[in-house]
């Protein structure tokens, strides 16, 4: 006797803790079978581009904090990159090593965040993930003794950073990633990559083949799960990585395992990143004087100083914790952008998402998504 | 470093597969005729010494009078970047062709710029709105969208004593 089945819709979200933050996935199940992945998303759209284009460029900064907000660093940085480009400002060499420090280090806490829930979504109920956090809390009282924010920093400035690090904050950062942080590593590495449960979970689950991520825009630590060896710190360095020693972390199969690997060993090379960064980071301005031609009033001679980039457009692009992060900018002239886009990572890693859940079960749409590693702010905007 | 493919540059190169596909061509971008869109983008994807292989981003930018889609593209193997654009001049029913069969990744992008920007994708498999729902009147990015409740008043500028892009006569159009 054969059972008869029909297909169900079962909507996973908006409110489920396995879609961080409020995204919605639409599946048609066959029994447990997926037949059809449909997303919704918008339920966090704060239409960052219309606003960003009714404010001056320094006002928009704060946005790029909250677009991704669990890696508001890398969001400054991509930003005042694609504005520096237009404007054509040179950056002192101090602020360039301190971006790299503070994009290093968050991308850490990132990383933490991601393979910590990723842990969760697999079952390791909030335990590996309490873990990672404590780390974590670590890398965010920098970034507080830095700017005095935790979260959302608005540390970068358009020609520098908005201030020089206290003199506590080397010996911090350095026993941070000398002493502590290469530890817990261990721990985690013994802890998850051969765990059992993680390893039988994600291991041939949501293959993507290196055409299909490059053919579907995916990057980050997505793409390099697919073995493409391709980081925008080595292939285009910006900041000071080009003056650092680092490896690609590379995976092999392309599934949800390798992501999962990937980001580990990403986070060892992180910690390469720092240890040098903090040696050779130079004494200096952290700051540029920008050409007067660029700041000029608003309105009347007496008013408001603000940036006025020549008319034109620039791109500029950066690999944040979740792949690569662009900036499109279009300038008129006037002290707003007059197109301000963003090319986020979150957003488009979720291409092929369908092609990498339909033929697997429901508990594999969870480590998928969880593999993907969306922000949610990052994603609607 | 990534080396940047000039519009002049890469217009060249389509110029000698294509002729007459290139519309205009600027240090920033090429621009492409629309019709020819879908085998110039086939052509940058194949052609062995270009291999734009990565659609890196794809986005709508109202040019008041007009609206144009910007395609920015790499090529991992020869670590090159490069853009080009297509224009329409049509502002009442804006439509360009849709790259999805040459780069899979531009679905969820075209999406999003059909929805903030009204821009009709033809070809698209799945052309819905992504952010807003069915029947959000409008589409927010343009620059005549009515931002405030009673509609951005004739002349009211963005920042005191500086004009503003040219909305009055766009106003009707909405």
């Amino acid at each position: 006797m054969t059972l008869q089945t029909e297909p169900f819709v079962v909507n996973l979200g908006p409110q489920h803790p396995s879609t961080h933050g409020v995204f919605r996935l639409r599946i048609v199940l066959d029994g447990e079978v997926i037949k059809d992945a449909d997303m919704v998303m918008g339920y966090l759209h704060r239409s960052m581009e219309k606003l960003a284009e009714e404010r001056t460029y320094t006002q928009n900064i704060p946005f790029t904090d909250r677009t991704d907000y669990v890696a508001a660093m890398t969001g400054n940085l991509a930003y005042v990159m694609a504005v520096e480009k237009l404007v054509g400002v040179e950056v002192p060499e101090r602020a360039l090593w301190l971006r790299t420090i503070m994009a290093e280090l968050q991308r850490l806490a990132s990383h933490c965040m991601a393979v910590g829930i990723f842990a969760n979504d697999c079952g390791a109920w909030q335990t590996p993930v309490m873990h990672m956090l404590r780390d974590r809390e670590k890398i965010l009282d920098l970034f507080e003794m830095a700017c005095g924010a935790r979260l959302t920093v608005n540390y970068m400035r358009i020609g520098g950073v908005s201030r020089d690090i206290p003199p506590e904050f080397i010996p911090m950062a350095t026993k941070l990633v000398k002493d502590d942080m290469p530890k817990r590593l261990d721990e985690y590495e013994n802890l998850l990559l051969e765990n059992e449960i993680i390893v039988a979970r994600s291991r041939g689950v949501g293959v993507l083949t290196p055409e299909q991520a490059i053919a579907h825009s995916v990057s980050g630590p997505l793409l390099r799960a697919s073995g493409v060896a391709w980081d925008v710190r080595k292939a285009d360095p910006y900041a000071a990585y080009d003056k650092v020693d680092f490896d690609i972390a590379v995976g092999k199969h392309g599934d949800v395992y390798d992501r999962f690997a990937v980001r580990m060993a990403e986070m060892r090379q992180s910690l390469r990143i720092l240890e040098q960064a903090l040696e050779m980071i130079p004494a200096g301005p952290v700051t540029s004087q920008v050409g007067p031609s660029t700041v000029q009033p608003i309105g009347t001679p007496t008013g408001p100083l603000a940036f006025r980039p020549p008319a034109g457009e620039a791109y500029a692009r950066i690999e944040s914790p979740r792949g690569e992060l662009g900036f499109y900018i279009v300038s008129d002239g006037s002290p707003a952008p007059f197109r301000f886009h963003i090319r986020s990572p979150s957003f488009i890693n979720l291409s092929p998402l369908k092609l990498m859940s339909v033929g697997g079960t429901v508990a594999d749409a969870i480590v998928i998504l969880g593999s993907v590693d969306i922000v949610v702010g990052e994603v609607d905007r | 470093m990534t080396a940047t493919v000039t519009g002049l540059d890469i217009a060249h190169r389509i110029d000698q597969k294509f002729p007459a596909a290139v519309a205009e061509a600027i240090p920033e971008a090429a621009t492409i005729d629309a019709a020819r869109l879908v085998e110039v983008c086939t052509f940058l994807r194949d052609d062995p010494e270009l291999e734009f292989k990565f659609l890196s981003s794809l986005t709508g930018v109202d040019c008041l009078d007009s609206f144009e889609v910007v395609y920015h593209l790499e090529a991992f193997r020869h670590n090159r970047i490069t853009c080009i654009k297509v224009k329409t001049m049509d502002r009442d029913n804006p439509a360009v062709p849709s790259v999805t069969p040459v780069w899979p990744g531009a679905n969820l992008q075209e999406r999003e710029a059909y929805d903030l920007l009204g821009i009709h994708f033809e070809g698209h498999p799945d052309l819905r709105r992504i952010f807003l729902w069915e029947g959000f009147a409008g589409h927010p990015l343009r620059k005549d969208y009515l931002t405030l409740p009673g509609g951005i008043m004739p002349g009211l500028e963005r920042f005191p004593g500086e004009p503003g892009p040219d909305i009055k006569e766009l106003r009707g159009t909405q």
